[in-house]
């Protein structure tokens, strides 16, 4: 009807925000698009300066990633042809390929641990944010703020007891010490995001459910549970985030076992000379699971289910 | 189909009584209203009738068997919520059938009873709709669908009507009536409009500060209150009370007040004191020779009728007289009351003193 609505953006304004958006993702996309490159590089394209934008790609840093070489003698390499395309790549430097290296290994602990104390988390975090949201529990608030106390100094700050504790529990460098640990941190954030969620699932539903001849768990289970979806897989993503990039207390607690690809990435420089393609190539791959993750819940972010459900 | 016995009912949380030895009967087939401003304890009532809450202390018969402290699911009684409470991850369909389902009825069964249902409530062509995009007249059908599907032996309701907007209200309150009527079912209703509770209900249970003040039918609630809480809040205008202090003899027909000397139903019991004299505005009739006068304060018209506000000895009186009557501000009347109508209360405690109109009435 009229040309100047109060709520309806104009679309000059439209447009400087979509222009605002697109350098801000721009900026924040640039150093991705690095590391994206840097893998695809040869090393001596990856430290050449000025640094080379156009380039021939080439596949060298991926297999110096995931296998270790050894130099060879020529009569040796001339006795044996390569046998695949990335034997020839490693040919170049007179060099074969005698196995493949941790990273793949390395690469499955994180995914182990990083999954493994998400779930956990979740787990514990939303049958404890169920019961404070739901029942009448004795010092509610003091446990509550026992939980989050948890998160008031840095993990990192208690690294020695837990060292310490680790080495007497036999805990260290094992699985199930790393997901105990990053549960542990996660759970209070877990706890306390999703209480919030629950306690915006307005009882009825269950007291419907319950009046509908189910029990308490079941109403729970279906009914608050897909009201809470949402909630969830926020928290979800936060707690993954999380222990996925952990290092610090992955460099102190891990080594031949369980050790995540955090700590280990950074070791790649060190075998044979400064590998940067290798080292980005590692990010990459590092990074696409919680990218995955977080697309694969997208939906989930986005949609209020609740909404128009209940009048408020 | 049910009778309902509450016995002494009583529930506390920590310090706070919401219901204190709450006694009444629910008839099979009545359509029953639990009616009191907010706070009074009637939701909190209703709740543990059907297990959403356990009571302190108390019995609660359904159909002869103690039910107090039983689950829900074990108790057979549907609830319609105020906000309606419909699950949103679900359509209509599944609304209405999941009580249906967690009986583990066969499929074929649990369609023709939603098909059934849907029929009755007129929502056949919005089955497979989400129930989010519903208007609150649509989901209120959608709430009592799912709770009519099961046939339970009891409904309970709480406020059902609230959330609906006035005009649709009205509508939706002659459905629900008539699909009462219909299907003759034992229901529970919670309101705090007793329009609302005069209009449906068979029988009424007024509350007030966790307590049963009174119940009763309709007619009696509003001719013989037991109260002056109860005369006060029913009816509009409500009650009119004239305080003064005198004293009654069994058998009496005749108070002191304010230096007349007007009718009143025969006494039962003898009592000295604080009292107030209780007459419904439509019981006041407006005369130029009446004993007790009055000044003419305002008059609201209202079509069939109108309300005079009146300053007497005794305070503000509100009077419904006639349309056609002339009544101006400003203008000196006498008032007239209707003897075999009138209430007498005892100030201190607010209970209406026995007398040949309320003794089938008051109990205790």
């Amino acid at each position: 009807m009229s040309a100047h609505s109060i709520t309806a953006a104009t679309s000059r304004a439209k447009w400087v925000a979509g222009t605002l958006v697109i350098l801000y993702a721009v900026i924040t996309m640039i150093p991705l698009a690095w590391i994206l490159m840097t893998g695809f590089k040869s090393p001596s394209d990856a430290i050449s300066y000025p640094p080379k934008v156009v380039f021939e790609p080439t596949l060298e840093g991926y297999v110096n990633l995931f296998t270790t070489r050894t130099r060879q003698t020529e009569e040796f390499l001339a006795a044996n042809p390569p046998e695949n395309w990335a034997d020839e790549i490693v040919r170049q430097y007179d060099m074969v390929i005698v196995g493949p290296s941790k990273f793949g290994e390395r690469f499955l602990n994180s995914v182990i641990i990083g999954f493994g104390s998400t779930f956990l988390s979740i787990f514990l975090g939303t049958l404890a944010a169920y019961a404070f949201s739901r029942f009448r529990i004795p010092l509610a608030d003091d446990l509550l703020f026992f939980i989050l106390s948890t998160r008031m100094m840095p993990p990192i700050a208690v690294a020695i007891p837990i060292f310490l504790m680790y080495r007497e529990l036999g805990l260290s460098d094992t699985h199930l010490g790393m997901i105990l640990l990053y549960t542990a941190v996660n759970i209070s954030l877990a706890v306390w995001l999703l209480k919030g969620f629950i306690d915006e699932i307005p009882r009825e539903y269950e007291e419907a459910a319950l009046i509908d001849g189910y029990t308490r768990f079941q109403a729970f289970y279906k009914v608050v549970l897909p009201q809470a979806a949402t909630g969830i897989a926020s928290t979800a993503i936060f707690c993954l985030i999380f222990a996925w990039n952990e290092y610090a207390f992955a460099v102190l607690l891990t080594s031949a076992t369980a050790q995540t690809a955090p700590p280990f990435i950074p070791t790649i420089i060190g075998i044979g000379g400064l590998d940067w393609p290798a080292v980005a190539a590692g990010a990459t791959i590092f990074l696409l699971p919680v990218m995955i993750f977080t697309i694969l819940l997208r939906k989930h972010l986005l949609r209020g289910i609740t909404f128009g459900a209940v009048r408020k | 189909m049910a009778q309902i016995v509450i016995r002494n009912l009583k529930k506390e949380f920590g310090d706070f009584t919401a219901v204190r030895e709450s006694s009444f009967t629910i008839e099979d087939g009545e359509f029953f209203m639990l009616l009191g401003p907010s706070g009074c304890g009637k939701t909190t009532t209703l709740r543990m009738i059907a297990g959403l809450e356990l009571p302190t202390s108390g019995e609660i018969l359904l159909d002869g068997e103690e039910i107090s402290q039983r689950p829900p699911s074990e108790r057979d009684i549907a609830f319609v919520f105020q906000m309606f409470a419909l699950y949103p991850h679900m359509n209509v369909r599944k609304n209405i059938s999941y009580p249906l389902v967690s009986q583990g009825m066969p499929r074929a069964k649990v369609k023709e009873k939603v098909a059934e249902v849907a029929r009755i409530l007129g929502i056949e062509d919005m089955l497979d709709r989400p129930v989010g995009g519903l208007s609150g007249g649509d989901r209120q059908r959608v709430a009592l669908g799912r709770a009519i599907v099961r046939e339970p032996k009891a409904f309970m309701m709480d406020e059902p009507l609230g959330a609906l907007d006035a005009e649709f209200r009205e509508h939706m309150a002659e459905e629900l009536r008539a699909l009462h009527d219909r299907m003759g079912a034992t229901t529970v209703y919670v309101t705090h409009d007793q329009l609302e509770a005069m209009q449906m209900g068979d029988k009424i249970v007024v509350m007030n500060n966790a307590v049963v003040e009174q119940f009763g039918t309709p007619q009696e609630i509003y001719d013989k209150p037991a109260t002056m809480f109860v005369a006060d809040f029913i009816g509009s205008p409500p009650m009119n009370f004239l305080p003064f202090h005198g004293a009654i003899h069994p058998g009496a027909t005749e108070v002191e007040m304010h230096g007349g000397r007007f009718g009143v139903p025969a006494a039962r019991g003898a009592f000295e004191g604080d009292m107030a004299f209780g007459v419904r505005p439509e019981h006041i009739r407006i005369s130029d020779d009446g004993a007790f006068r009055a000044e003419v304060v305002a008059v609201e018209y209202l079509g069939t009728t109108q309300i005079v506000t009146l300053n007497t000895a005794g305070g503000e009186v509100k009077a419904r007289i006639p349309a056609h009557q002339v009544a101006r501000a400003g203008e000196t009347v006498g008032l007239g009351f209707n003897a075999s109508t009138i209430t007498l209360f005892d100030r201190q405690s607010g209970r209406a003193l026995k007398s040949e109109l309320n003794e089938g009435v008051l109990h205790g």
